[in-house]
């Protein structure tokens, strides 16, 4: 069993993933849950895509 | 004088009080067990079939990258954290001990992002065993 994955795809599934949890543990109507998963996503995605920015930025 | 119906809600009261204490710790140890048991067994279907689907992708995810389960050590302080964020995941953590899967040399880079999955699936099971227990405790709905 070998998935092959790239760093943004990896990065993705985590926060899929990862934000799921946060939203439902840390809210109490579903309605909450889905809005705090959202955030929670963007904000891992948003956080990928700057630290993405930032490391081509000082590499350049 | 007693007003009937408070001794009667004190009853009530009184005798599903042992049921909620033993909710409370049967609930998060389910919850450990077996990621979304602990809301399963309180009713919380969608909840529970969420944090189970969440949870084991992680994991199978991790594996699947070829990460590395970490065995139980006194070594390294890093090798230590990592035992206890993979035993977070509760029976998959010994399934995968058992199926001697996450030992193999690593020879991929993601595989090192496979490993972080591992350890994030046991702790975010730990989360959610603890979200398990709130319900349990009507501290949540």
């Amino acid at each position: 069993m070998t998935l092959e994955l790239s760093h943004f795809n990896a990065a993705l599934l985590f926060a899929l993933c990862a934000s799921t949890v946060f939203g439902i543990s840390q809210r109490n109507t579903p309605r909450d849950m889905f809005r705090y998963g959202a955030y929670c996503f963007a904000l891992f995605i948003g956080g990928v895509l700057v630290a993405a920015w930032v490391m081509w930025a000082i590499k350049h | 004088m007693a007003n009937p119906q408070n001794t009667a809600t004190l009853q009530r009261n009184a005798k599903a009080a042992p049921q909620t204490n033993s909710m409370a710790i049967i609930a998060p140890l389910a919850g450990w067990f077996l990621p979304g048991l602990g809301h399963f067994i309180q009713r919380r279907w969608i909840r529970g079939l969420l944090l189970m689907a969440a949870i084991f992708t992680m994991f199978f995810a991790g594996l699947g990258m070829q990460g590395k389960v970490y065995l139980f050590n006194t070594g390294d302080l890093l090798d230590i954290l990592g035992f206890v964020g993979d035993i977070g995941v509760g029976a998959l953590y010994f399934i995968a001990r058992m199926m001697d899967w996450g030992i193999g040399n690593i020879h991929r880079a993601v595989a090192d992002y496979g490993t972080k999955y591992i350890v994030v699936a046991g702790l975010l099971n730990i989360i959610a065993a603890v979200d398990a227990h709130h319900i349990a405790i009507g501290k949540k709905q």
